[in-house]
């Protein structure tokens, strides 16, 4: 277990460090230098270069732009919100962006499980087509229809929600998103709950523990649920994606000020420091999430990890 | 048994055997039961279990009409996609012959704060014979040919979606899967760090360093959409590799390219061919999401995700303008999902639990 925390780990480090090392390259690549004002003699530019350390070499600028990242020093905004620090920016948008998706998340397996598990217990009924047809709808049809659908019908129409976000109303205004960003959600963590129950539905230890007289709902819960609903986890790593770049159109559709809507913005603008930070913020939350599930799953289910050692070697 | 040894048993008397005119057909049955009926062939076998699958029909059906709009549909029109009638703005759908029937006759009802209005931008214009089947938008396009020059855009990406995942993420695990050893070890830590960069991110970035546009959509599809294959592609390689008949050919003196393209991927093929179909819809979204954000294709050039994004600026005074482009875009995600689905189920009969 150990071993493989630390594998796990190691990976997630490297993959940073390539992608730090992109974004560097990045902005090394970008035309102009910040003192580029024709006021300045050469003496002072060299004076101001030394100051910010531009006169040393790439490598030892490349690392301390890594150290200044890690610290959560992600630069600073040239046009979108002229010389304000991009950590400023984030400070009230990333809680907003992660609460809806949180919610989003809750709110889709909560309803993708009820869906799947009612779908597996009554095997071809009417609640099997229904979650059938829900699963096939959300994995296909974009998040932003939904978006656009939910804002026209219950925003526009008939008025139950507003139809843009509003600061004062942070938890009624963030329903709609959140619906909206789920059925992604519900319609994956729906299908595979279904597909894992029925397989142990039909497996001989739930065979075994009926005809040792277990009592139904117990029988369910706590020999079928326990083993259908651990791989459910793996669906997690899809998941986040389509939260993450689903995000950044709802957020533009319900005009919420989260950290998706200052990417479209960021790159809309070129403002090119604001998309290669929040490029950063968003692989680190990425990998960082997928870290966490992997090591979860390792932790949860030891197959998997001694096949994962095994087989990877 | 041949007939030396069945006489000799014969002979010594000690052993019965039958002769083999013991046994004779009786009746007109003997040319019947003598007939060989071929044996469906997989690709066969596959096409009638394909078919059994409502929904994957459904999904061809609709994959092969919007097809066929998408060639079609502009030439069909008098308008042209970048043409601009600028009297002629936010019409709503007008056809010819339905519209005696009172649907499609370019009446919309506007919802305002003081009620609803029901209004019909023809006859308050003045527009006897003007016909927009799909309406126009803000600008006095036809929506009907932009709705299908976009739908042509996101089949172009499906297209290079399966070039990509057989070109390069096919390939790409097949040799990691075949050598082995280090190369395979470097190989799947490069898939491996690809893989954790969120895809949003390298596309993003691309398009800081290139322009907006089909090309870098493409280009950012290509460097993003392989490694899902790959690691079929590979899983697939390692499950043959160490098979009969691998090893046969190996005897025989094959190279490992007529290994690896001519023995081991026509046996993996149909698990690819599924997975290829299940990666179209995600590229397609990616596309019309770029597209959505504003890079997408430059206008006047139109894709279905940037006709979306035009009309969502409008969508709450003339929501028949989104119709049409959400309508297709669902339709033709949905379709190829269903048919991933149906080939998955005919291809390969056992995966059908997963």
């Amino acid at each position: 277990m150990k071993t493989y925390i630390l594998k796990r780990v190691l990976i997630s480090l490297t993959t940073l460090l390539v992608i730090l090392l992109v974004l560097f390259t990045l902005l090394q690549l970008m035309p102009g230098s910040p003192f580029h004002d024709e006021k300045l003699t050469d003496a002072q530019r060299a004076l101001l270069e030394a100051k910010y350390g531009l006169d040393q070499p790439v490598i030892v600028q490349f690392f301390r732009y890594v150290a200044n990242m890690l610290q959560g020093d992600l630069g600073v905004s040239y046009s979108i919100s002229k010389n304000t620090p991009i950590t400023q920016l984030l400070q009230t948008r990333l809680p907003t962006s992660l609460r809806i998706g949180a919610q989003a998340i809750l709110l889709g397996t909560a309803v993708g499980l009820l869906l799947g598990v009612v779908a597996a217990l009554k095997h071809n009924s009417f609640w099997d087509t229904l979650c059938t047809a829900v699963s096939v709808l959300g994995v296909s049809v974009p998040s932003y229809v939904f978006a656009l659908f939910l804002a026209y019908l219950c925003g526009f129409r008939l008025g139950w929600f507003p139809q843009l976000y509003q600061m004062a109303h942070p938890l009624l205004s963030s329903i709609l998103p959140s619906a909206a960003l789920s059925v992604f959600t519900i319609a994956s963590v729906a299908r595979f709950a279904r597909g894992e129950l029925l397989e142990v539905l039909g497996s001989d230890y739930m065979l075994l523990a009926a005809s040792k007289g277990l009592p139904k709902p117990l029988l369910i819960v706590r020999h079928a649920l326990r083993n259908a609903l651990i791989p459910i986890v793996t669906v997690l790593a899809p998941l986040v994606v389509s939260l993450m770049t689903g995000s950044l159109v709802v957020e533009k559709i319900f005009a919420i000020p989260g950290v998706g809507s200052l990417m479209v913005q960021a790159i809309q603008s070129n403002d090119h420091s604001v998309t290669i930070a929040l490029a950063f913020v968003y692989s680190a939350l990425y990998i960082g999430i997928m870290l966490a599930v992997d090591i979860l799953y390792g932790w949860i289910d030891p197959r998997i990890r001694l096949a994962k050692e095994d087989g990877r070697g | 048994m041949d007939k030396q040894r069945e006489t000799e048993r014969a002979a010594d008397g000690k052993s019965f055997a039958w002769r083999s005119d013991d046994f004779q057909l009786y009746g007109p049955a003997a040319a019947e039961a003598d007939a060989v009926f071929q044996a469906p062939g997989f690709w066969k076998d596959a096409w009638i279990r394909f078919r059994r699958n409502k929904g994957a029909v459904f999904g061809l059906i609709c994959i092969i009409v919007i097809v066929v709009l998408s060639l079609a549909g502009p030439a069909l029109s008098d308008y042209t996609y970048y043409g601009q009638i600028t009297q002629q703005q936010n019409l709503a759908p007008r056809i010819p012959i339905l519209e005696n029937l009172g649907i499609f006759d370019g009446t919309y009802i506007l919802h305002t704060t003081t009620g609803d209005v029901v209004r019909n931008g023809y006859l308050e214009q003045g527009f006897g014979d003007v016909y927009y089947w799909f309406g126009s938008d803000t600008l006095g396009r036809d929506l009907w040919t932009r709705t299908w020059m976009g739908a042509r855009i996101s089949l172009y990406i499906a297209l290079v979606a399966v070039l990509c995942d057989m070109a390069v993420g096919m390939v790409y695990g097949l040799l990691s899967g075949y050598y082995g050893g280090k190369a395979d070890l470097l190989l799947q830590r490069f898939a491996e760090i690809v893989n954790s960069i969120p895809s949003l991110v390298i596309v993003t970035l691309l398009l800081i360093v290139l322009a907006p546009g089909l090309q870098t959509i493409t280009l950012a599809l290509i460097l993003t959409g392989w490694v899902g294959m790959s690691r079929i592609a590979r899983a697939q390689m390692l499950k043959l590799k160490q098979q009969e008949f691998v090893l046969a050919s190996r005897t025989l003196g094959a190279k490992p390219r007529r290994i690896i393209f001519r023995e081991i991927l026509p046996n993996s093929i149909s698990q690819m061919i599924t997975n290829t179909m299940f990666s179209v819809p995600s590229a397609i979204f990616t596309e019309a999401f770029l597209s959505f954000v504003g890079l997408g294709v430059p206008a006047p050039m139109c894709s279905l995700g940037s006709l979306i994004s035009d009309a969502y600026r409008v969508f709450t005074i003339y929501p028949y303008q989104i119709l049409p482009p959400v309508i297709v875009l669902a339709l033709l995600m949905m379709s190829f999902n269903l048919l991933g689905d149906g080939l998955r189920d005919a291809l390969d009969p056992k995966m059908k639990q997963l």
